[in-house]
C-alpha cells in the first residue's frame, strides 16, 4: 500500500466536489435566476464525505485486510495478543511458541484496560468538581459567578499542547513547585512520571467540557421551579436533590460524553507528562500507525476504541431518555 | 365575615430593589376566610407583597405578622402558606400525581395517606385519573388546576395566587374564577390573589386592595371601591368613568358643566373644589331639553350588551353606556340621579395630565 495514494486520491475528490458544486450553482442560476437555498447545504455534505466518512471507511478497510490487501481477521488478533505475527511465524517455521516460552502479548489489552480506567477516573474526578463549580456559576445571587466563567475559559484560548506543557515545568523535579519545596527546606518529591500526573493533565484539560454543560442546564432552569419547591416545604438540601439536580441531569450526561469520550482517546498527556510509562491508546494508536508504519493493526485498534465509545454513549443515552445530553453526539 | 380575626399583618412594609422603591409603607391585615385580591398596574408592586408574605423577599423594612408571629425573617418552608405560581412553576420532570405529591413527600407522609390526599384533591379539580400524566401533556387550564391542587394539598392556612388565570382563554378565565372561589368558601382557606384584571377582582373578591406604585390607594369590598371610589385612579382602574372638575356648593349639591346637581355627598366643606365620578352607566339621556345638560353625539360603538356613545357637552366629554341608541350628530339631554353622583377629593395635577391622555 503507498501512503501517499492517499492525499492525492482526495485532492482529486475535492476539486472535483468543488466543480461539481460550483457547476450545480451555475446550472440553476441560468434555468430559475436564483439559487435553492437547500444547494448551500451540498458543501458541508461534501466536507462529511471527505472528511469523515471516506477515512471511516478506509479504517474499515484497512481493519480487515493485510498489507497485500487481503481480507485478514488478524489485525484484530494482533490485538488481543500483541505476540500473534511473531507465533504465526514460528508455527510457519515448525516451532511450538510455547517450547520457546513464548505466551499470549496483553500489551495493548492492558493499554485499553488502563485507557478505560483512567478516563473513568478523570470523567468522575471533573464530574465531582465541576458540579460545584457550575452550581456557583449559575448562581445569581453568587456575584463572582461571571468571574468563575471567564476563569474557565480563558486556558481555553491556549493551545492544548501549550497547556500541558506548562504543567511539567510546574512539575518537574527541578520544576518550580520542587524548586518551591527546596527553598523552604522540605524535601523533593516526584510529580511527574506516573499515573496520578497523567490524570492531573487530563482533568485540567478537559474539565471545561464538564463545567460547561451543566451549567447551561442549570443556568436555564426556571428559578420558580426552586421557589416553589421551598413553597412546598423543602428546606435548600432537599430543593436541590428533588429539583434542581434532576432537572440538571441532561447537562451532567453531556458533560460525562463530553469528558469521557476525548479522555479515552487522550494522547500526548501521558506522554509528556507520564514520561512513557503510561502509555494510553491514543498514543498505542499513534504509535501503531506512525512509528511502527502499520496502518491495518492502527485501523483495527481505531474500529475497536470507536465501537466502545459508541457501545458506552448508547448507555449514557439509555440513562437520559429525554436525549438533551444526546445532542453532543 | 368581618367577625374574624385577623391572620397576617403586614406592618410599614417597604421594599426597595438597589435604591428603587417598589412598595412604600405597606400597611395592611388580611382576617381569616377572606379571600382578598392585591390589584393594581403592572408594576404597582402587587406581586411583591405577595412574594414577601410567600417569604421569597424580604422586607426592606417593616415586619409581617402571621396568627400573632413575627415571620419576617421565615424561609418560606417554614410558612403555613403556600403559592400558586404565575406559570404554574409544575415540576417538568414529575408527573401529575408526584407533583400534588412534593409537599407530602417532603413532609414524609405515609404513602396510604399521600395516595388518598392526592386523589382527593384530583377530583377536586376534576382531574380524576390523570395522575399518570406527564405536566408537558396538559393543557393549560390543567396545568392551572394541578398547581392549585400541588398548592391545597398540604392544607395550608393561606394560599396565595399569583395572577394564576393570567394565562388562560377569557372562557376559561370565567369557569376558573366561579371554581377558585367555590374553593375557598368550601374549604375556609384565606386566599390572596393578585391580578391586574379589575372584573376578576370584582367577582371574586371579599376584600379588594387597589394599589399603585408601590402604594395603597384603597381598601374596601369589590362594591365599596366600585361604588365610593377614594381617588380618580382607583375610579379609572375600576370600571370605566367619567371624572369632572366641579365645586361642592354645601352639603348635597355640587355644581359642574354649568348647572347645580343635588348629591348625596356632605362633609366637603362649603364652595371646595372637588372631583365628580359619574360611571358610564349612570348617566341617563333624556330628551333635548328635559336634562340639566346638554350634549352632542360624537359617536358609538356596538359593545353587546350595551352601546358605548361618546358624547360632548361644553367643553366636557362624556363617555355613556345605554341599551337605547342616540344617532352620530344627535343633540341630546343629559341627566343623572343624586345617587349616583360619587364626590372625591380632587386629585393632585401631576396625575390629571395621565387622566386627560386616557380620556383621549
Amino acid at each position: 500500500m503507498n501512503n501517499m495514494a492517499l492525499p492525492s486520491w482526495a485532492n482529486w475528490a475535492m476539486l472535483l466536489g468543488l466543480v461539481a458544486f460550483i457547476g450545480m450553482i451555475a446550472l440553476s442560476i441560468r434555468r430559475n435566476r436564483g439559487v435553492k437555498r437547500s444547494l448551500f447545504a451540498y458543501p458541508y455534505g461534501l466536507w462529511i464525505v471527505a472528511f469523515t466518512l471516506i477515512p471511516l471507511l478506509l479504517i474499515g478497510y484497512y481493519a480487515f485486510t493485510d498489507r497485500a490487501g487481503a481480507f485478514t481477521l488478524d489485525n484484530f488478533k494482533t490485538f488481543w495478543d500483541s505476540n500473534y505475527e511473531m507465533h504465526k511465524q514460528l508455527i510457519e517455521l515448525g516451532v511450538n511458541p510455547a517450547d520457546l516460552g513464548i505466551a499470549r502479548g496483553n500489551v495493548n489489552v492492558d493499554t485499553l484496560v488502563y485507557s478505560l480506567w483512567m478516563a473513568f477516573m478523570c470523567t468522575l474526578i471533573c464530574l465531582v468538581m465541576g458540579y460545584p463549580a457550575a452550581l456557583f456559576m449559575a448562581d445569581r445571587s453568587f456575584k463572582l459567578g461571571a468571574t468563575l466563567v471567564i476563569l474557565f475559559i480563558i486556558p481555553m484560548w491556549m493551545n492544548f499542547l501549550l497547556r500541558t506543557i506548562a504543567w511539567m515545568s510546574l512539575l518537574e523535579d527541578n520544576g518550580l513547585i520542587n524548586t518551591l519545596l527546596t527553598a523552604l527546606g522540605l524535601p523533593k518529591m516526584r510529580l511527574m512520571y506516573n499515573s496520578q500526573a497523567v490524570l492531573l493533565g487530563m482533568v485540567y484539560n478537559y474539565l471545561p467540557f464538564m463545567v460547561f454543560p451543566i451549567y447551561n442546564s442549570l443556568a436555564k432552569q426556571d428559578r420558580r421551579l426552586s421557589e416553589a419547591a421551598m413553597d412546598l416545604g423543602a428546606n435548600s438540601r432537599l430543593t436541590f436533590l428533588k429539583v434542581t439536580l434532576p432537572l440538571s441531569l441532561p447537562g451532567v450526561v453531556s458533560g460525562i460524553t463530553m469528558v469521557f469520550m476525548p479522555s479515552v482517546t487522550t494522547f500526548f498527556i501521558p506522554r509528556v507528562l507520564g514520561g512513557g510509562n503510561t502509555e494510553m491508546f491514543g498514543d498505542l494508536i499513534e504509535r501503531t500507525f506512525l512509528s511502527a508504519d502499520n496502518w491495518n493493526v492502527g485501523s483495527a485498534l481505531s474500529l475497536i476504541m470507536m465501537v466502545l465509545i459508541l457501545m458506552s454513549l448508547t448507555l449514557l443515552r439509555k440513562a437520559d431518555p429525554e436525549g438533551e445530553g444526546s445532542g453532543t453526539l | 365575615m368581618t367577625e374574624q380575626p385577623r391572620l397576617i399583618n403586614l406592618e410599614n412594609i417597604s421594599k426597595a430593589y438597589d435604591g428603587v422603591t417598589v412598595l412604600s409603607d405597606v400597611n395592611l391585615y388580611i382576617r381569616k376566610n377572606e379571600f382578598v385580591t392585591l390589584l393594581g398596574p403592572s408594576g404597582c408592586g402587587k406581586t411583591t407583597t405577595l412574594r414577601i408574605i410567600g417569604g421569597f423577599e424580604n422586607p426592606t423594612t417593616g415586619r409581617v405578622m402571621f396568627d400573632g408571629e413575627d415571620i419576617t425573617q421565615y424561609p418560606p418552608y417554614k410558612r403555613k402558606v403556600n403559592t400558586v405560581f404565575q406559570k404554574y412553576a409544575l415540576f417538568p420532570h414529575l408527573n401529575v400525581f408526584e407533583n400534588i405529591a412534593f409537599g407530602l413527600k417532603v413532609a414524609k407522609r405515609p404513602k396510604e395517606e399521600i395516595k388518598q390526599k392526592v386523589d382527593k384533591m384530583l377530583a377536586l379539580v376534576n382531574l380524576r385519573g390523570y395522575g399518570k400524566r406527564s405536566v408537558d401533556s396538559l393543557s393549560g387550564g390543567q396545568q392551572q388546576r394541578i398547581a392549585i391542587a400541588r398548592a391545597l394539598v398540604n392544607e395550608p392556612e393561606v394560599l396565595l395566587l399569583d395572577e394564576p388565570l393570567g394565562a388562560l382563554d377569557l372562557k376559561l378565565r370565567q369557569e376558573m374564577q366561579l371554581e377558585l372561589k367555590r374553593m375557598q368558601q368550601m374549604l375556609g382557606i384565606t386566599f390572596i390573589f393578585v391580578t391586574h384584571d379589575q372584573e376578576e377582582a370584582l367577582t371574586m373578591s371579599d376584600i379588594i386592595v387597589v394599589m399603585k406604585d408601590g402604594f395603597i390607594q384603597q381598601i374596601g369590598t369589590p362594591k365599596d371601591v366600585y361604588d365610593e371610589p377614594k381617588s380618580a385612579f382607583v375610579a379609572n382602574f375600576i370600571g370605566q368613568s367619567n371624572i369632572v372638575r366641579g365645586v361642592m356648593v354645601h352639603d348635597e349639591l355640587v355644581h359642574f358643566c354649568g348647572a347645580d346637581f343635588p348629591c348625596v355627598d356632605k362633609g366637603f366643606g362649603s364652595d371646595a373644589p372637588v372631583d365628580v365620578l359619574i360611571r358610564p352607566e349612570d348617566l341617563l339621556i333624556v330628551g333635548e331639553d328635559e336634562g340639566r345638560l346638554k350634549g352632542l353625539v360624537r359617536s358609538v360603538l356596538f359593545k353587546g350588551v350595551h352601546y358605548e356613545m361618546i358624547i360632548d357637552s361644553g367643553e366636557m366629554r362624556f363617555k355613556v353606556h345605554s341599551t337605547v341608541m342616540q344617532p352620530e350628530g344627535s343633540v341630546v339631554g343629559l341627566d343623572v340621579i343624586p345617587f349616583n353622583i360619587h364626590i372625591m377629593r380632587p386629585m393632585p395635577p401631576q396625575s390629571d395630565i395621565t387622566l386627560e391622555d386616557e380620556a383621549e
